[in-house]
């Protein structure tokens, strides 16, 4: 077992059902890792009311694949799936899922903080904020590169 | 030779222009392209003067070395921030 699904789309998504799919026939891995990322409220000080994010379509299923193929090399995993979403989003909506199942806990966690720090500063995505103030596009964060620069 | 030319995000509205498509006869750099592309106008002199612009052809990222070849796809964007 070790299939890797990657998904960007506009739709939401269930988490119990990505789980479910990880987990399915799968019989040889005891650890199942995920992440979910959420539209949170507030961002340096201002009041969110909507988030919306654009992708370059084609590169961006490209470089999530080769960002999983990356943590493949170095964790031993079986499946993997990283589900992103583009689009308008309300607070509290799911932006990005990664779940990693591994034999052991240790590959699987650092396989999925791995596939975030690298998803965060790579793959073609850009956030707009629509806030109280107006809208604006965001700034990368110096501290996701460094996130991305540990590993 | 023909290239797609592509601009996202803020580039994308700060342009007012998601795509071009350019013909020319010789092989290009991307940093000739900017320089030409940044001579359009304001707004393009602008975003190519950003020193955060960056460039990828065919869905992979290059530097500004990097030559172009026919029917290349050839994009510009900031600094991502997905996830």
């Amino acid at each position: 077992m070790s299939n890797t699904g990657i998904k960007v789309q506009l739709e939401d998504f269930d988490f119990g059902d990505e789980v479910d799919a990880l987990e399915a026939d799968n019989h040889v891995d005891g650890a199942v890792v995920t992440f979910i990322g959420r539209v949170r409220n507030n961002n340096d000080g201002l009041q969110v009311k909507h988030l919306f994010l654009e992708h370059y379509a084609g590169m961006t299923e490209t470089c999530l694949a080769d960002i999983v193929e990356q943590a493949r090399q170095q964790w031993q995993l079986g499946n993997v799936s990283v589900i992103h979403r583009y689009g308008q989003l309300a607070i509290g909506d799911k932006i990005v899922f990664v779940g990693v199942t591994s034999k052991h806990r240790k590959d699987a966690f650092s396989a999925a903080e791995f596939i975030m720090d690298y998803l965060k500063v790579s793959a073609p995505f850009w956030k707009k904020e629509q806030t109280e103030q107006g809208e604006h596009w965001l700034a990368a964060k110096k501290t996701d590169q460094q996130e991305a620069d540990k590993w | 030779m023909t290239i797609k030319v592509l601009f996202f995000a803020a580039f994308r509205e700060q342009l007012g222009c998601d795509s071009l498509t350019l013909d020319y006869v010789d092989n290009i750099t991307i940093s000739e392209l900017q320089q030409q592309l940044s001579h359009r106008g304001d707004q393009w002199q602008k975003v190519f003067s950003n020193t955060a612009l960056l460039s990828a052809v065919n869905h992979t990222m290059v530097d500004v070395e990097h030559e172009i070849n026919d029917l290349d796809e050839v994009a510009f964007f900031p600094p991502v921030t997905g996830g």
